[in-house]
């Protein structure tokens, strides 16, 4: 039991820190770099993402391995179905997973925060094209995580997402009164910091845990 | 020299023949004289102290570890090619032989950079380069080939600061953005236990030929901290430090020897001591932050006492047991928490930000020291690390004191 509760802290620092969906595979660039001007909204953004990621991995997961897998379906249908492996259509079931996630994040931020609803715009209802939240599910197929550890892993990388976009966007707001020459002001320069920032999270590189 | 600077700022100045190059002028005049123009409008500060003689006072702090380091590079040298110390005067020489040209290829080819971008852009040759300049090679280890020295220089002024504008614009520490490009570039040049000897001076080269200097037998050229993260049979990494003389007999990591600089490491960071020294000056004319040094060292404390509960695990590595005291002397603490954390740009600029700024700085170090097996040193970074907080650790300094300052006003 000890063993398993430091495995998933390991796994959540990893995927905090050590593997940031963002800063080393590069996934959720889009929404990153658009919605990062200022520390409010990006904090609004990130934790969007990270509760449809928290919801979204395991939800997937459960999907997942007690549907699709080989000789799942046998456990609903009855015994015919045991040969049946519908694994194929785990991208469609993610996708619309997150979308109907999405949704629902849409609705309730509406409702109940209207001024973030208009500052994310349209990239709200685009978190449900967001490369990270189905790059997590489909890392969670990959590597064959359990259920407790695909909680953990989504938690973990919308944590870091979150992570990595409210610092960028503090730092957008302190280079607002740099000199920054006319080619590269906006996104040229964002994609140089991202670079840097990938280059300052490389200090976690290695770690074994 | 007054009237030589008027009569050639005559064909420099707007419309003139050379109006293109005035930075080019405007660099080294200042630099002389400090300057008669001054700022028109909006409350200000009267004071003598520029950016420029800001910048300068930081260079005189780092003179105490250049000078030291110059000295411990040719003495490491002769320690490792002859066994034996042979002296002051000779060891300095060496020094500077090994040194001086990493010290200007880096001026120079950052400076060419520097002034390019000035001649440009339209704006002055930034003062902040002169420090940039030194501490990027001062973080370098001395056998550091040129050519990467100034690779690594080109990044850190372009990527690190040109591209945002400049001195004061900046949001990582451009030497450490150079300093870790070149980590990450060509890690077999930066780290290990043979970058920091192997080198010829110059005058072995023209007397002996290019061959490359032997090692005598008993040497290792590792660093205190790379020796410290191996295992040694029973030996805590305390002890393994200590005891080092038993298998190396030309070495000798006594605290004493980590403190005052006399074990193998970066052309700056050894000498904690000469650090030390650098620090009173920067806190004597208000230059560095007391905070910012505080807080790293008050990191560092905690962390390596956290990490000294750990240490007895079955998996955990040697470094985990050193005590904090050895952390402060080792590697590059004293250096970082110095020079590298308090850079007023990149650092956090809230007094409240300081604290935490520095004292994140220090427990992420000693974490990166002593859990990462990929890097024995952490310092510089998890400077470049927090450099990427700092921004966001002022924000919300300055929302909490927004809300208690309106709590306070309602009432």
């Amino acid at each position: 039991m000890n063993d398993q509760i430091i495995h998933l802290v390991s796994l959540l620092v990893k995927s905090v820190f050590v593997e940031n969906i963002l800063l080393a595979f590069f996934l959720g660039m889009c929404s990153f770099l658009a919605c990062s001007k200022k520390v409010d909204t990006a904090v609004g953004l990130g934790m969007a993402v990270t509760f449809v990621l928290t919801i979204s991995v395991p939800l997937n997961w459960a999907i997942l391995n007690l549907l699709l897998k080989e000789g799942k379906l046998a456990n609903f249908l009855g015994t015919q179905y045991a040969t049946v492996n519908l694994e194929f259509l785990s991208f469609i079931s993610f996708i619309a997973v997150i979308a109907a996630l999405t949704q629902i994040v849409e609705m309730a931020l509406d409702r109940f925060s209207p001024t973030l609803y208009a500052a994310l715009g349209i990239f709200l209802p685009l978190i449900a094209v967001n490369c990270c939240i189905l790059g997590a599910a489909l890392f969670m197929q990959q590597r064959d995580y359990n259920f407790a550890e695909s909680c953990v892993f989504g938690f973990g990388s919308g944590v870091g997402w979150a992570l990595a976009i409210i610092s960028l966007a503090a730092i957008r707001q302190k280079i607002r009164y740099s000199n920054v020459p006319k080619g590269l002001r906006g996104l040229g320069i964002t994609f140089l910091l991202t670079g840097l920032m990938s280059m300052a999270f490389m200090c976690f590189a290695g770690i074994q845990l | 020299m007054a009237s030589f600077f008027e009569q050639v700022k005559k064909s420099h100045d707007e419309g003139g023949r050379l109006g293109m190059l005035w930075p080019l002028l405007d660099a080294p005049d200042t630099f002389l004289r400090t300057p008669a123009t001054v700022t028109h409008a909006g409350a200000h500060i009267r004071d003598w102290l520029d950016s420029k003689r800001f910048m300068m006072t930081v260079i005189v702090a780092l003179l105490p570890p250049l000078f030291m380091g110059i000295w411990n590079a040719g003495y490491q040298h002769y320690l490792g090619t002859t066994g034996a110390d042979p002296g002051f005067a000779p060891s300095f020489w060496a020094g500077l032989e090994i040194c001086m040209p990493i010290i200007i290829v880096s001026y120079a080819v950052g400076g060419a950079w520097e002034a390019l971008f000035a001649v440009v852009r339209r704006h002055e040759i930034n003062e902040g380069f002169l420090v940039t300049g030194l501490l990027f090679p001062m973080t370098c280890p001395p056998t550091i080939p040129l050519w990467q020295v100034a690779v690594g220089v080109s990044f850190g002024v372009v990527i690190g600061k040109e591209v945002f504008g400049g001195t004061g614009m900046n949001v990582f520490n451009p030497a450490l953005t150079a300093r870790a490009f070149c980590f990450f570039t060509f890690p077999d040049k930066m780290s290990g236990d043979l970058v920091w000897t192997e080198r010829q001076t110059w005058t072995e080269f023209f007397t002996k030929g290019g061959a490359r200097p032997e090692f005598v037998d008993g040497y290792t050229g590792a660093t205190p901290l790379l020796h410290a993260s191996q295992h040694h049979g029973d030996l805590s990494a305390a002890e393994s430090l200590m005891q080092i003389n038993q298998t190396f007999k030309h070495i000798d990591f006594s605290w004493w020897n980590c403190f005052l600089g006399f074990d193998a490491g970066s052309i700056g960071e050894t000498s904690a001591l000469a650090c030390l020294i650098g620090a009173v000056i920067l806190i004597a004319t208000g230059v560095g932050s007391y905070r910012t040094m505080l807080g790293v060292a008050l990191g560092t404390t905690l962390m390596a006492f956290i990490m000294n509960y750990f240490a007895g695990g079955a998996n955990a590595r040697p470094t985990m047991g050193l005590p904090f005291y050895w952390h402060f002397v080792v590697g590059s603490m004293a250096f970082a928490a110095v020079y590298m954390a308090t850079d007023p740009v990149s650092s956090a600029w809230t007094s409240t930000g300081k604290w935490i700024y520095g004292t994140l700085i220090g427990a992420l170090a000693v974490l990166i020291r002593t859990v990462n097996p990929a890097y024995p040193e952490g310092f510089m970074l998890a400077i470049l690390f927090l450099n990427l907080f700092a921004p966001l650790i002022d924000h919300y300094v300055v929302q909490a004191n927004i809300k208690r300052r309106k709590l306070a006003y309602a009432r």
